[in-house]
């Protein structure tokens, strides 16, 4: 066992302790950015002028009439900007623009001493446009071939020799929704010029060295002349990994020309229309599978749908190309990506980051072919998992590919699969307008940047003579536990109680060039390092230790706030050795640092080691579908999940249990749509308010769930011996999905292929329940098409002339089901 | 007159600094009050959830959560609010936690994560915690939650799964959204709490009288907002300012100020009239105050009238229903309000009032077209009658996305009476109210007129449905396409018929 994953005796991670800032948050004392506001004098307030073009050249702008505007302070404008008029880092993304790229884009911001003052002023500033062609779908833009970015292949061995070698192959097509980040708390940033003359800028992020790199961009100033500070985030999931830059910069711009506090805050309606989302993506396919049901090869090319600039689309797509594969291993395979550039707003990083995208297209594939297969889907799906010594398409061992199995059989066994299925069967015998539906799906999710550079992370930590101890590290807390779980590591770490360790907010000018708390990478990141430092800190004290009680000092031992060593009886307490090691002038604080090793990853070729290990995970999902209307419950989920040793296991568990339901959201209820129509409304977001963009609410939630962490699972390679879990478990969704579509099957003849739109909204079901009827009369009728004439059952996948060689009328019925949103 | 004060965690503030278009939550922020959040600004989220002091018509107090964002901080005057600060002590410098058990339990089980919209569940929580006739439910002692507990048998999920073993009523929260726990440990923080004990001030406070409300007038370079006296003050202000916004709620008007940003010269609160406010039920009609919560009609008339029962908890949230009325729902005349389409179906007629006399509109006559209706500048919705006997057979069917909390695609209601021949049932008396499918709510006539008089059988629900299909001339948007809501019209009868035909409760007319 590594030092990095080895745990102590008495440990405090593992415990089952509360979300750090618990208390706080129930009692409505937790201070989030805007909350700041009200603390501060003379604060400014921002509002944007948004673009009511998707694109356009802006041929005038007027501000002298917002002037006019009792209590307009400002009007901010390129002309302003001392630096680069750049909010991205490939700048390609101009903070203020001079041709706007979608609906809403920001042309100037408006300064006022009221909110109030400044959306008049707002509404007063004149801009002339001169409209120009836009592109808003992703069919658009295929055709007009309108990419941006590289468009990279991972391939292994000959995709054509795989699927010659099937005899079964299909082709397709799918193109599926994006989604919301929908954080309570909108994007938001205050800033001011504090007594030294330096911009100081309360941000929402989640990657305050960025925020604070682009602030510095923009203002001409150097970073040590900007610290950005993130108190917490009510919430994020990538949607303030790049976003929050160009916010905070216009807030940093405004108070260094004004010399006042600069509150910029998007409502709603501005963050939802203005700041980007989950990639949608197409994809077309092709897949082979021989008769046992194993699959051969599979070509595919993706598009992810990347807005109007680039900003995190690149290695959003990279991660889609790399979990295309899932649980399953693809002998042959060839893969390409491309990112659309359309005028929406810029995608960007979604808890999962094109990883639930790239897996969605296997997953749904599986789970249509399977009854044309004549194999059950949980069983087609555990024969292709991924076993011991086997790679990914990218070069890379799946190390403890044997967890997936066994993952999957203790989640049949936990959930009652078998019993359940019987029980199912018979339910759906008796009931002819509602239908049950079961499914099993497994997930293996690659950890670590894709980018090798962002895998490393600092950390500071203070002992006071008091014996207290104060930490800081380069992570962010939104709402993950990070915080939580990063106290724990250092009381581990120092071998204190939990409540010896407290926790200040992450601030640049703590730990410098910190890499964004995304990737789930936040705890082990920042927990190396906070343990790097802990441990400097520790070997110091231990040598004054061992000179109080007369031992080595590896024979020290400090546990729970006690020094005491081994063969000894005597002990001193945690604070008396402190007072004492500051007396002899030992160093009471340590920066500590961490890399994760062993990654390399060539972004050209598309192969490496891009990941430091793989998290696994597999739900059982049982759903209800009404006949009459599409409409679903989600009865049951069982969810046995891999997190390693949990360093804390409450907090694991809400990861799991809130991953889960924001991947049933975004497969079954989440629905973004664009005005795509000719109107002088084109572009315009129709769902730009939590009225009309809908995310799980308690009824949602399955009646029951049931998560088990899944035991003996030590990673050797991350602290103390536990796994990231932020993203992982939102692609347990897909056994909700893969539920529905097997309810939907019930209303069909057996062997039927179900197409499902995505998201799977109620209307999405209801056309495949009527699809599934409609199959069922032709069957009846004598007219069944020949994949409805399969035979199933069997088991052994000789499904003869259910194959579909050419897939024309499957195309034909998923163009007829695509998601409105994008061909409206 | 007075100064403009509110009671704010115990608290007298004066409110002077609030303008007639500064909402409850904005104010409350202004004076340091940061516990309550904006997630939304349109009453979707609950971020905003405070508790206020409502009368009861026993004349105690209820606490009941609204969402700050939406009504004005001036029709707050004189009235009590209690946010989550006001509920347990943080802990902080100095000063060690006290927790009201609603945060107890929600910060042990994990039912905080980012905590932004912590404070509004917090308060949604407390109100049904407060609520006074909440009561352990009957022999269900262990409701399945939570991960510990793998289902005996799921299939048994039932009516319960929405209630908790403490008579907890899940739909308290329905308007409260969270992004990161998916709400199981919330729900087991709900389902855990025990009953408020002797000690408890907020719940010593519900035996005394509410605040009453107290005229108030406000007028500032940017408006007015006036809360008249009587009913009689309303209907001459209204009579000399035809244009002024009338707000009960606030639950429409709020949103249209928040999102559309519309900025009223004169708003004039009625929510507490107490000419509107009146609820009887006679031999041959019910009749409902424009100005009742549908939260205060669902509990008075505890099922008295099943299609009503049927629409509450479908229609947007309690944080809503706390302070939406039917006045207000029939007043803005949305084609897809979920009122109209049931009150349609149970033939209500519209008592409208102004200061020339009052006069009695059927339902069916008062829409004219997209958000417009027959009342007249200077009327307002005094009642709305509901006649009796109700037909037995009836259902609301609410085409949306999201089952709590959501607005329709499609609404339909139908209510049927069915007379009991020898040869097999027969309607003779049908009614369908739609919702979603036109510029206003519609009687789907053409489908009544193809069942009224036939025997109730599956080909004369097949013929009627497939007519049902072509009312209305729905459209595109992006809550559902045409095709799905003419589908959806067909399948509500077809579903209808399912549900009814074989029912042992074919009664014969009353």
């Amino acid at each position: 066992m590594s030092t990095l994953s080895h745990r102590p005796a008495n440990p405090v991670v593992g415990l089952t302790v509360s979300h750090e800032s618990a208390e706080l948050h129930v009692t409505g004392a937790a201070l989030y950015t805007d909350d700041l506001v009200s603390r501060m004098a003379g604060t400014l307030h921002a509002w944007p002028v948004q673009s009511p073009h998707a694109h356009a050249r802006v041929t005038g702008l007027r501000t002298s009439p917002a002037l006019g505007v009792p209590g307009v302070v400002r009007v901010l404008t390129a002309a302003d900007v001392p630096g680069v008029n750049d909010a991205g880092v490939k700048h390609d993304e101009p903070l203020f623009p001079d041709e706007v790229r979608y609906y809403g884009h920001a042309v100037c911001w408006v300064l006022g001493e009221t909110l109030e003052a400044a959306r008049l002023g707002a509404e007063a500033v004149e801009v002339d446009y001169e409209p120009l062609p836009s592109i808003l779908t992703l069919t658009e833009a295929i055709e007009a071939e309108s990419y941006q970015g590289t468009q990279p292949t991972v391939t292994r061995g000959d995709a054509a020799a795989g699927l010659a070698r099937a005899t079964h192959r299909f082709s397709g097509e799918f193109e599926f929704g994006g989604q919301e980040h929908f954080y309570l708390e909108t994007h938001a940033a205050l800033a001011h010029v504090d007594e030294g003359g330096q911009v100081f800028a309360q941000s929402s992020t989640q990657h305050p060295s960025e925020t604070q790199e682009i602030i510095a961009h923009v203002l001409g100033l150097h970073n040590h002349e900007v610290t950005v500070q993130c108190l917490r985030m009510g919430g994020g999931f990538g949607g303030k990994e790049m976003q929050p830059h160009g916010l905070a910069a216009i807030a940093s711009l405004g108070a260094v020309l004004t010399g006042r506090p600069v509150r910029l805050r998007l409502n709603r309606t501005q963050d939802l229309t203005m700041t980007g989302k989950r990639h949608p993506f197409h994809a077309t396919w092709e897949v082979g599978f021989d008769d046992d049901g194993m699959i051969q090869g599979l070509r595919a090319t993706l598009t992810a749908d990347g807005g109007w600039s680039l900003d995190l689309s690149e290695p959003v797509l990279a991660r889609a190309l790399c979990h295309i594969d899932n649980a399953y291993y693809v002998p042959d395979i060839e893969v390409h990506g491309r990112i659309a550039k359309t005028n929406k707003t810029s995608q960007t990083a979604f808890r999962g980051f094109g990883g639930p995208q790239g897996m969605l297209v296997l997953e749904d594939i599986l789970g249509r072919v399977a009854p044309v297969l004549g194999i059950d889907p949980t069983e087609l799906r555990r024969r292709n998992l991924y076993r011991p010594g086997q790679a990914t398409p990218y070069g890379m061992v799946v190390r403890h590919a044997e967890r997936l199995t066994q993952i999957m059989d203790e989640v049949s066994e936990r959930s009652e699969l078998q019993r359940r299925r019987r029980d199912l069967e018979a339910f759906n015998a008796a009931h002819a307008h509602t239908k049950r539906g079961l499914a099993l799906t497994p997930v293996k999710f690659g950890i670590s940047f894709n980018l090798t550079a962002f895998n490393q992370a600092g950390a500071l930590v203070h002992v006071y003579k008091d014996g207290s101890v104060l930490i800081n590290h380069g992570g962010t807390e939104m709402g993950q536990g990070l915080h939580t779980k990063m106290r724990q590591v250092a009381a581990t770490a120092l071998g204190v109680p939990l409540e010896v360790v407290r926790l200040a907010p992450t601030r640049t000018d703590k730990v410098p060039n910190t890499s964004a708390t995304a990737a789930s990478s936040g705890a082990d990141l920042n927990g190396g390092a906070v343990k790097n430092a802990c441990e400097q800190i520790r070997e110091r004290l231990e040598q004054v230790a061992a000179r109080t009680l007369n031992l080595h000092p590896s024979d020290v031992r400090i546990s729970g706030g006690v020094v005491t060593g081994l063969g000894t009886q005597d002990s001193i307490s945690w604070a008396d050795l402190v007072r004492a090691a500051y007396f002899q002038r030992i160093q009471l604080f340590a920066a500590g640092y961490y890399r994760t090793e062993g990654l390399h990853w060539d972004a050209s070729r598309m192969q490496g080691e891009p990941f430091k290990y793989f998290a696994y995970g597999a739900a059982v999902s049982e759903v209800e579908v009404d006949g009459f209307t599409g409409a679903y419950r989600f009865l049951r989920t069982d969810i046995v999940h891999d997190v390693g040793d949990s360093l804390s296991p409450l907090v694991d568990l809400g990861q799991i249990e809130g991953g889960f339901v924001q991947g049933a959201g975004w497969l079954t209820l989440e629905e973004l749509r664009w005005d795509t129509s000719d109107k002088p409304s084109r572009g315009r977001l129709a769902t730009q308010a939590a009225s009309t963009y809908k995310l799980p609410s308690f009824s949602e939630m399955p009646e029951t769930l049931n998560v088990h962490l899944f035991e003996r699972a030590t990673e050797d390679g991350a602290v103390y011996g536990s796994k990231a879990v932020g993203e992982p478990p939102l692609m347990l969704a897909f056994s909700v999905r893969e539920a529905l579509r097997a309810a939907v099957g019930a209303f069909g003849p057996a062997g039927h292929m179900v197409i499902l739109g995505c998201p799977s909204t109620p209307e999405a079901v209801y056309w495949a329940v009527d699809a599934a009827r409609r199959a069922g009369v032709e069957a009846v009728d004598g007219g069944a098409p020949a994949r409805s004439a399969a035979p199933v059952g069997s088991g052994n996948g000789t499904a003869g002339n259910g194959t579909l060689g050419n897939g024309t009328l499957e195309r034909e019925l998923a163009e007829h089901l695509a998601p409105r949103g994008v061909t409206e | 007159m007075d100064p403009i004060q509110v009671t704010v965690n115990g608290e007298v503030r004066t409110a002077g600094a609030a303008g007639p278009h500064t909402n409850l939550l904005d104010w409350l922020r202004g004076e340091g009050f940061t516990g309550a959040k904006e997630g939304c600004a349109e009453g979707e989220c609950g971020a905003c959830a405070v508790l206020v002091a409502r009368p009861e018509p026993d004349g105690t107090t209820r606490w009941v959560s609204v969402n700050s964002c939406l009504p004005p901080a001036l029709a707050f005057d004189g009235q009590e609010v209690v946010t989550s600060e006001g509920l347990g002590r943080a802990p902080g410098a100095c000063a060690v936690a006290d927790l009201h058990p609603v945060q107890k339990e929600m910060a042990e089980r994990g039912g905080s994560q980012c905590g932004y919209c912590t404070p509004g569940f917090v308060c949604s929580m407390a109100a049904e915690y407060y609520r006074p006739d909440r009561t352990p439910v009957e022999g269900d002692g262990d409701a399945q939650t939570g991960p510990a507990a793998v289902g005996d048998d799921h299939n048994t999920h039932a009516a319960d799964h929405e209630h908790g073993p403490n008579g907890f009523d899940l739909h308290a929260m329905s308007g409260n959204l969270c992004r990161c726990t998916g709400y199981r440990p919330i729900k087991d923080a709900a389902y855990a709490l025990g009953r408020p004990d002797d000690s408890d001030a907020l719940a010593r406070r519900r035996t005394a009288p509410a605040p009453a409300a107290r005229p108030t007038r406000l007028r500032t370079d940017t408006g007015e907002f006036v809360r008249p006296a009587s009913l009689a003050e309303l209907l001459e202000r209204l009579a000399a300012d035809p244009d002024a916004v009338l707000v009960a709620g606030a639950t429409d008007a709020g949103v249209e100020r928040n999102i559309a940003h519309r900025r009223p010269p004169l708003v004039l609160a009625i929510d507490r009239l107490e000419e509107l406010r009146g609820l009887e039920i006679d031999d041959d009609h019910i009749e409902l105050g424009a100005a009742l919560t549908l939260t205060e009609i669902e509990t008075r008339l505890a099922g008295r009238i099943p299609l009503l029962a049927d629409l509450f908890p479908q229609f947007a949230s309690r944080l809503i229903r706390n302070g939406a009325t039917l006045g207000g729902n029939l007043g803005t005349g949305s084609p897809i309000g979920d009122a109209p389409p049931v009150l349609l179906a149970l033939d209500a007629s519209v008592l409208l009032a102004s200061a020339a006399g009052e006069r009695d509109v059927p339902l069916a006559e008062y829409f004219t077209g997209y958000r417009e209706s027959v009342r007249t500048p200077g009327e307002i919705i005094r009642s709305v009658r509901i006649p009796l006997p109700l037909a037995p057979h009836a259902a609301f069917y609410k085409i949306a996305k999201r089952r709590f909390d959501d607005i329709s695609s499609v609404a339909v209601a139908i209510a049927a009476v069915v007379e009991q021949r020898t040869d097999g049932g027969s309607l003779t008396r049908v009614r369908i109210g739609l919702g979603g499918v036109a510029a206003t709510p519609i009687r789907a006539r053409a489908t009544e007129d193809a069942l009224a008089g036939r025997p109730w059988t599956a080909d004369v629900a097949r013929e009627a449905a497939a007519i049902m299909a072509t009312e209305g001339t729905p459209l595109d948007d992006h809550r559902a396409s045409a095709r799905y809501r003419a589908s959806m019209l067909e399948q509500a009868l077809l579903k209808f018929y399912e549900e009814n035909h074989a029912s042992p409760a074919l009664e014969v007319t009353r």
